[in-house]
C-alpha cells in the first residue's frame, strides 16, 4: 500500500482528508486508485496534479514507479515563469 | 560525490568546458540588430492586423457592429468572438480572454479585429466598429473585490463565506456579512487553499515574541522589452505557420489549434528570438487572432502589441493583501507561523496563491505551519506567470516579519535564519521533505561577504532576506547531428530566454571533450522535433541540459560503433576520450585516435549521417535557495531611496556558464528592485489603467542601481548528470523583502505597503514624526 497525502485545495475536494492509503505500482496507477477510492478528486486529478516522489516534482502523471517506501505528495498544478 | 540518482552515476565535480565564460552565440546578432525577433518576420502579401479593446473595466457587450468597418477599402478581414468558436476540450478562459464575449472584463479586454493592407487603414478601420456597451459596476482591489457585496464578474463563481467567517475572521468583510446564510453564493473568490501541518495555536502559546503584520503589493509587469509579435499564414488548404516570440512554441501551436479547431500536424510554429519573456510569454493573447484573421482574409497576418496594449491586455502578476504571524523562544528559535494570503489574478481564476502559499515559510523547518490561501478575480487583465509565480509576495511578507523577529530579539538577520533554516531532512512548510539543499550555504557565504561588513551611515539601513524556488523540468526531446566537418548542430526545443544555447554548447563539448565553439544550438521548429514543454520555472538548463548530455552520449555511442567498424574490432573495445575514439587499452589493438572530422569524413563508408537523440520526461530539478542582503539610503526630505549595495548569493547546484548565472541573479535583484521602490498598476476611479507605459510605469534603469554583487553557491543536485539546477527564478523571491527590510531599517518604520514609493516613504516618516510629537 502507499501512502498518499494531499496538499492544498486538493485536501479541500477530499472533504478535508489529507492522507489515503491505495494501491499502484506507478504514479498513473496511483492516480487511477486514488480516483476511485475518492471521486469527489477525480475531476482535479483528471485535469493534472503535481506529484512529489521523495521530493523530486513530476508535473504530470508518468509510469514512474512507486512502493511503499516512497514520500508521495499531491500538490496543486504548478507552472513557473 | 553525490549520486545522480535515476542513472546511478556518479555526479563529476570537475570539468574542462563546463564552468568557463566564453562569448555567447547570440550576443553578436542582438547588438548589431540582425536578430530576428517576433516582429522583424514578413512574408508576400502580409497584412496587419489591429485589436479593438474595450474602453471599460467591466461591461456587458450589447451589440458589435463591424459592417462599415468591413466595407473601407483596405480591410480584409474583421472578426469578433463569433469567429473564435469554442472548440471541444479547448480552454475556455484563454479563449475569452483573447477576445471578449458577452462581457468585457477588463480595460483593455480585446473586443474585434482587424487585418488590413497597412495601419493606417486597420487603424481607422477599428474606429468604425460600433459597440454597445452596457456599462457595469467593477472592483479592481482584492480586498474589496473579496467583499460578498462586492459587483461579482462571473455567476458560476461562487463561495461559502460562512465557512470563512467561521475560520479566519477579519478578511471579508462587507457591510452583509453578519447577516449571510451558510451556503455557497456567486462571489469573486475563485478558490480557497490551506497548506501545512501540525498545532499552530499550540506552537503560538509556546512562543515568546510574536510578530504579526498585514502587508500589500501592487501587480507589477514582467516588463520586457519586446512586446508580443506574430506572423500568421494560413493557407486554402488549411495548412497554418506561425512565427511568434514566445517561451514556449509547442504550447502555442497546441493551445492554438486547441482554440481554432486546427489539427496539430497542420500548424508549425517556429519561435522567434525574444526580447525577454520572465513568465509573461508562456500564455497566448495575439497568436490565435492573427490565426483567424489569415484564415479568414487568405493572407499572412502581423500582428505586434503596442505597449499600450501590453500593459493592458497581457499578463502582469498579481497583486496581493496578506497578513503574517510569526512566534519565537528567546533564542530566535521559530515555534509556530501562519500566514493569510489574499491574490486576485486578474478577470479569471488562477492566481499564484498556491505557489505563494507553498513557498511562503519553505525556508524554515518549522513543526506548526499554516498558510491559507485564497484565489481572487477582479477586472484586471488575466494575470501570467512572472518569474517565481507568487514566490516574491508572500517572501516579501514572511521576511519583513522575519527582520522584526531578528530586531526585537536583538539577534542578527542572518543568524535568526540560520537557526531556523530548512536543509536536508527538513519537512517542508508545503509537504515534501528536502533533499539537498543550500540554504545554510548561502547564509553563511552572505554573512562572510565584505558587504556584510560595511558600516552604515545616516539615514541608511540595510535588509537581509532569503527565498525559495521549486525549479521544475518536464517534457524535453533533443538531438545532435554530426555535421560533415566535425562540428556538431544540437537542436533543442526550449526558446533561449537566458542564454541557454551557450550552456547547451557547453554541456554538450563537456561530455565530447572538444571545444565550445565547435557546437551550434539552434531552437527548432515544432515540426522538427518532438514535444517540448515551455520554457519556464528555470527548468531550461536543467531539463534541455540533461536532455543534452544524454543525447550527446547517444552520439558517442554510435561514433565508438562506427570506430570499431572502421577497426574491424568490437564496439566494446572503443572508448571516447578527449574528443576521440581511442582502443579501450593495449588488447584492443593499436590504433590511432579517429576525431570528429575523422568520422564525419568516414560517415558515409560507415553507415551514413551521425545524430544522437533523447527523449525525456525529466523530473529531479533541485530546488533552490537565495540569500539578498540589500544597504539603502532613504532621502528624508524627498522620500527616495538609493540602493547603495546589492548582494545576491545563490544556490546553483553546478553553473554550467556562471556569468549567465550571475546575470540570472543580478536581473532577478534589479527587476525586484523595481518591484518594491517604484513599479505598480494605478487605476483610477473608472477602472481603467492610468499609467500604460514606461514613462509613467517605471522600471528600473542602469542609474537606478548599483553594480549587482554575486556569489554562486553549488550544492550539487543529484538529480541532474552534473548537478546542475535551475537559477532564473529564485533571485526575484528575495529582493522585494530585502530592499524592504533595508528601507525599514532606514526609516525606522515598518514597511508594509508596496511600492515603496517617495510618497508612501514621506508619509511613513511625517507619521513617525507625528507620533513622536504625541
Amino acid at each position: 500500500m502507499l501512502l498518499v497525502k494531499l496538499g492544498g485545495s486538493l485536501a479541500g475536494q477530499a472533504g478535508g482528508q489529507t492522507e489515503f492509503h491505495v494501491e499502484g505500482r506507478n504514479v498513473i496507477e496511483m492516480l487511477r486508485n486514488l480516483g476511485e477510492l475518492c471521486p469527489a478528486l477525480k475531476p482535479v486529478l483528471e485535469k493534472g496534479v503535481t506529484v512529489s516522489v521523495d521530493g523530486r516534482l513530476q508535473r504530470e502523471a508518468t509510469y514512474h514507479p512507486l512502493t511503499p517506501d516512497n514520500e508521495i505528495f499531491l500538490l496543486p498544478r504548478m507552472a513557473g515563469g | 560525490m553525490p549520486l545522480d540518482s535515476e542513472n546511478k552515476t556518479i555526479v563529476p565535480t570537475e570539468f574542462k568546458t563546463v564552468g568557463t565564460r566564453p562569448v555567447r552565440p547570440d550576443g553578436m546578432d542582438k547588438v548589431t540588430g540582425r536578430a530576428r525577433f517576433g516582429a522583424d518576420m514578413s512574408a508576400p502579401g502580409m497584412l496587419v492586423g489591429a485589436i479593438l479593446r474595450s474602453p471599460h473595466a467591466h461591461a456587458r457587450i450589447r451589440k458589435i457592429d463591424t459592417s462599415k468597418a468591413e466595407a473601407l477599402a483596405g480591410v480584409k478581414a474583421v472578426i469578433t468572438s463569433k469567429d473564435l468558436k469554442a472548440q471541444p476540450g479547448c480552454d475556455m478562459d484563454i479563449l475569452v480572454n483573447v477576445m471578449a464575449r458577452g462581457k468585457a472584463l477588463y480595460d483593455g479586454h480585446a473586443v474585434a479585429a482587424v487585418a488590413a493592407v497597412d495601419m493606417s487603414v486597420a487603424r481607422k478601420a477599428l474606429k468604425l466598429i460600433e459597440i454597445d456597451y452596457k456599462v457595469l459596476p467593477h472592483v479592481t482591489d482584492v480586498d474589496e473585490a473579496m467583499k460578498p457585496d462586492a459587483p461579482v464578474l462571473h455567476k458560476h463563481i461562487e463561495h461559502d463565506y460562512h465557512q470563512d467567517m467561521l475560520e479566519t475572521a477579519d478578511h471579508v468583510k462587507g457591510k452583509n456579512e453578519k447577516t449571510l446564510p451558510p451556503g455557497k453564493r456567486p462571489s469573486n473568490i475563485a478558490g480557497r487553499y490551506q497548506f501545512g501541518h501540525g498545532d499552530p495555536k499550540k506552537g503560538f502559546r509556546e512562543a515568546d515574541v510574536i510578530v504579526e503584520h498585514e502587508f500589500k503589493t501592487e501587480a507589477t509587469h514582467q516588463g520586457y522589452i519586446e512586446p508580443h509579435a506574430c506572423l500568421a499564414n494560413v493557407s486554402s488548404d488549411g495548412w497554418a505557420e506561425l512565427w511568434v516570440c514566445t517561451q514556449g512554441h509547442f504550447m502555442v501551436r497546441d493551445t492554438c489549434a486547441s482554440l481554432l479547431g486546427l489539427d496539430v500536424s497542420r500548424l508549425r510554429v517556429t519561435a522567434s528570438e525574444i526580447g525577454g519573456g520572465f513568465g509573461g510569454k508562456t500564455t497566448v493573447f495575439i497568436e490565435p487572432v492573427a490565426l483567424a484573421l489569415s484564415r479568414k482574409a487568405g493572407r499572412p497576418v502581423k500582428v505586434v502589441m503596442s505597449r499600450d496594449e501590453v500593459f493592458r491586455a497581457t499578463g502582469p502578476t498579481s497583486s496581493a493583501s496578506m497578513k503574517v504571524r510569526i512566534g519565537a523562544k528567546r533564542d530566535g528559535t521559530f515555534t509556530a507561523a501562519e500566514a493569510i494570503l489574499k491574490y486576485q489574478g486578474g478577470a479569471f481564476p488562477g492566481s499564484p496563491v498556491e505557489m505563494g502559499a507553498m513557498t511562503a515559510f519553505a525556508c524554515y523547518d518549522l513543526k506548526d505551519v499554516k498558510i491559507v490561501g485564497y484565489d481572487v478575480v477582479t477586472n484586471r487583465p488575466k494575470q501570467a506567470a512572472y518569474r517565481a509565480p507568487g514566490a516574491p509576495m508572500s517572501a516579501f511578507a514572511v521576511e519583513g516579519c522575519v527582520g522584526e523577529l531578528a530586531e526585537k530579539l536583538g539577534m542578527d538577520a542572518i543568524d535568526i535564519r540560520l537557526k531556523n533554516a530548512a536543509k536536508e531532512g527538513t519537512v517542508s512548510s508545503y509537504g515534501p521533505t528536502f533533499g539537498p539543499v543550500g540554504l545554510v550555504e548561502t547564509l553563511e557565504a552572505a554573512k562572510k561577504h565584505k558587504n556584510y561588513k560595511v558600516k552604515l551611515g545616516k539615514n541608511q539601513g540595510r535588509g537581509v532576506a532569503s527565498g525559495f524556488w521549486f525549479n521544475f523540468a518536464g517534457q524535453t526531446c533533443t538531438t545532435i547531428n554530426l555535421n560533415i566537418d566535425g562540428t556538431l548542430g544540437l537542436a533543442v526545443g526550449t526558446p533561449d530566454i537566458g542564454g541557454s544555447r551557450a550552456s547547451m554548447c557547453l554541456m554538450a563539448a563537456e561530455e565530447l571533450g572538444i571545444p565550445y565553439d565547435q557546437v551550434r544550438t539552434i531552437i527548432a521548429d515544432t515540426s522538427s522535433l518532438g514535444y517540448n514543454d515551455v520554457t519556464d520555472g528555470s527548468r531550461v538548463t536543467f531539463a534541455s541540459g540533461l536532455a543534452t548530455i544524454y543525447a550527446t552520449r547517444d552520439l558517442k555511442a554510435k561514433l565508438c560503433a562506427r570506430a570499431a567498424t572502421i577497426w574491424g574490432i568490437p564496439e566494446e573495445a572503443v572508448d571516447w576520450e578527449n574528443g576521440a575514439a581511442r582502443p579501450a587499452g593495449a588488447n584492443a589493438g593499436n590504433f590511432d585516435p579517429l576525431t570528429l572530422a575523422d568520422l564525419a569524413e568516414q560517415a558515409a563508408a560507415t553507415g551514413g549521417p551521425v545524430a544522437g537523440h533523447y527523449e525525456v520526461n525529466a523530473d529531479g530539478a533541485g530546488p533552490s535557495f537565495a540569500t539578498h542582503v540589500v544597504d539603502v539610503e532613504v532621502d528624508p526630505e524627498t522620500g527616495a531611496t538609493e540602493v547603495l549595495r546589492y548582494l545576491v548569493v545563490q544556490d546553483a547546484g553546478k553553473a554550467v556558464h556562471p556569468s549567465y548565472v550571475e546575470g540570472q541573479f543580478q536581473g532577478g535583484a534589479v527587476q525586484g528592485i523595481g518591484w518594491v521602490l517604484n513599479e505598480e498598476y494605478i487605476y483610477g476611479e473608472d477602472g481603467r489603467l492610468q499609467n500604460p507605459g514606461f514613462l509613467d510605469y517605471r522600471i528600473p534603469v542602469c542609474s537606478d542601481v548599483p553594480m549587482i554583487d554575486t556569489v554562486i553557491v553549488e550544492v550539487p543536485n543529484p538529480g541532474h548528470p552534473y548537478g546542475v539546477r535551475g537559477v532564473g527564478e529564485t533571485s526575484i523571491v528575495p529582493p522585494l523583502a530585502a530592499v524592504a527590510n533595508a528601507v525599514s531599517a532606514a526609516m525606522g518604520v515598518r514597511a508594509t505597503t508596496l511600492p515603496m514609493s517617495p510618497p508612501k516613504i514621506l508619509a511613513a516618516l511625517n507619521n513617525k514624526m507625528r507620533q513622536a510629537a504625541d
